[in-house]
């Protein structure tokens, strides 16, 4: 399989040879900023695209069909559309804290998509904590969804924020326990060495049950915390217009919405990491044949199908659903994802340390 | 010299940001510049290559704590208020305790930074990382040098809350 980091280090070596370190490493994190910026940019389009098709096949629809072949350009269209639409400043706002929103919103999902392995050697930073580093920094994007909501100076925008702070804490708990269960399979937080680990069968097959079920929950309270139907009450559109971005306007409702289609990549992205092996191909112990056969697959197209998979899953749950009241959606959390969570912990923990996973 | 350039730059966020919170008259503009120094002290950590810490920051602090602290500020008190001019009695005496503290805080650390130098900081800087693995063995080991009364002790404290917490909030 290739390794994308032969190219890397090449670049690495080439530029240490002519430059001192400290431009050399001055180089290499702008361009990497730089890369990174694009496909998150790029990416959002296309979610928006398949967003917009998948959701029209669901509904008897055609979808976006005029601009391009099969309306491909669309996205594009409405990305400039989007880039030269006006500001609206508010009266009576806390400007200050109304400007800072949206970037602290998706600042908070740049730097969780910065931490996936998106093949192999194309990974930007590995902590030892890979995990805990992923699940802490987009805890902060409900920071910038309540200040959204306070200083829009709207009544809407304030349920709105008040709903998806509750709905993002008591879903991160699940979204958090679930990931631990397959730590105490891996036995590490580090993305890489959790993906390397899956070389001889993703963790969903080496855990079996447990693992499913986490997996299971992972889906379910990842999608609840990407604010995205059925669990779209911050946003409903029927009773709080948009919700917390009500008042935004041009680039800065933007954001937001590069922010929520890109949340949705990111959990996908994590949850085929940790479940099903990442980039790693799949691999079935013994058939030596078809575990070659499988390494010709670049890794890079393996993580994304992975990832575009469950976000096809993510997809055809929000249009397939009716969207959850708010005592509804916490009971879901806190009297069955969470025990049950608690109990798939101590039955991993019991299957690890009786040897009984593959 | 491109480590001082980042650490200088950090401090002058968290001390900016740090007088900012304390002088701002909006609560919530507050408590938007504590987060900004909690965040910026997440990336002194980072800096000093403790990822463990780091990440313990602003999951619990940036991302639990101040968290909490908006939504209580949204629920209880009118957010948008303007605070009152403090008179000039309080501020004094606040100024003369502040400085205070700074002045006991400044002679320790400058009459013991030498030995703490020599001691510590090169040992700390030049040590390999800290994998989670040595932590978890720290936090769960009966051990010396390990911590499984402490944990145990504190988790007591956080299950007593928890159930007070329930007390006061539960329906009579």
């Amino acid at each position: 399989m290739f390794d994308f980091s032969i190219v890397t280090t090449w670049i690495d070596t080439f530029l240490k040879t002519y430059l001192p370190e400290f431009w050399v490493y001055a180089i290499e994190f702008v361009v990497v900023g730089l890369l990174v910026l694009t496909v998150y940019a790029v990416l959002a389009l296309v979610l928006i695209y398949v967003e917009r098709k998948i959701c029209a096949f669901f509904q008897c629809r055609l979808g976006p069909n005029r601009v391009g072949l099969f309306g491909v350009l669309q996205p594009i269209a409405d990305m400039f559309k989007i880039l030269l639409k006006e500001i609206i400043p508010i009266n009576h706002v806390d400007k200050f804290l109304f400007y800072l929103a949206p970037f602290l919103v998706i600042v908070a999902s740049f730097l969780s998509f910065g931490a996936l392995p998106f093949g192999k050697g194309l990974h930007i930073i590995d902590f030892n904590i890979g995990i805990f580093y992923i699940l802490a920094v987009s805890s902060l994007g409900i920071l910038g969804i309540l200040l959204a909501g306070w200083s829009s100076n709207n009544k809407f925008s304030m349920i709105g924020a008040m709903r998806s702070g509750a709905q993002l804490i008591s879903y991160e708990l699940s979204a958090g326990l679930s990931l631990l269960t397959i730590v105490v399979l891996s036995g590490s937080l580090q993305l890489s060495t959790i993906v390397e680990s899956q070389a001889d069968g993703w963790f969903i097959f080496k855990g079996h049950i447990p693992a499913a079920i986490a997996f299971l929950i992972y889906l379910i309270a990842g999608h609840a915390e990407t604010n995205r139907g059925p669990f779209d009450l911050p946003e409903a559109e029927s009773e709080l217009t948009a919700g917390y971005h009500t008042e935004y306007s041009g680039i800065q409702f933007g954001f937001f919405y590069l922010s929520e289609y890109l949340n949705m990549f990111i959990i996908a992205g994590i949850a085929a990491t940790v479940f099903l092996g990442g980039w790693m191909p799949l691999h079935i112990p013994g058939l030596d044949g078809f575990n070659q056969i499988m390494d010709y697959i670049p890794s890079i197209f393996w993580f994304f199908g992975k990832t575009f998979f469950l976000v096809f899953l993510s997809l055809w749950v929000r249009w397939t659903f009716p969207r959850l009241r708010i005592d509804q959606l916490l009971n879901l959390e806190w009297k069955y994802l969470l025990p049950l969570n608690m109990v798939n912990l101590l039955l991993m923990v019991a299957i690890v340390l009786l040897g009984l996973h593959f | 010299m491109v480590q001082n350039i980042i650490f200088y730059a950090i401090a002058a966020v968290m001390v900016i940001c740090a007088i900012l919170s304390v002088t701002s008259k909006r609560i919530l503009r507050s408590a938007t510049y504590l987060l900004f120094v909690l965040i910026a002290t997440g990336a002194l950590y980072l800096q000093l290559g403790y990822e463990f810490l780091a990440g313990v920051q602003i999951s619990v602090y940036a991302g639990g704590i101040l968290v909490l602290y908006v939504f209580s500020i949204l629920l209880t008190s009118n957010a948008g208020d303007k605070e009152k001019p403090k008179n000039w009695k309080r501020i004094l005496s606040a100024a003369a305790v502040a400085t205070a503290g700074f002045a006991l805080c400044g002679y320790i650390i400058f009459n013991n930074v030498a030995t703490f130098k020599d001691k510590y900081l090169t040992s700390a800087l030049t040590a390999e990382e800290i994998n989670m693995n040595k932590i978890g063995m720290a936090l769960m080991g009966t051990d010396k040098y390990q911590y499984l009364l402490p944990f145990e002790v504190i988790s007591i404290l956080l299950l007593a809350c928890i159930i007070g917490g329930i007390l006061i909030a539960r329906k009579r």
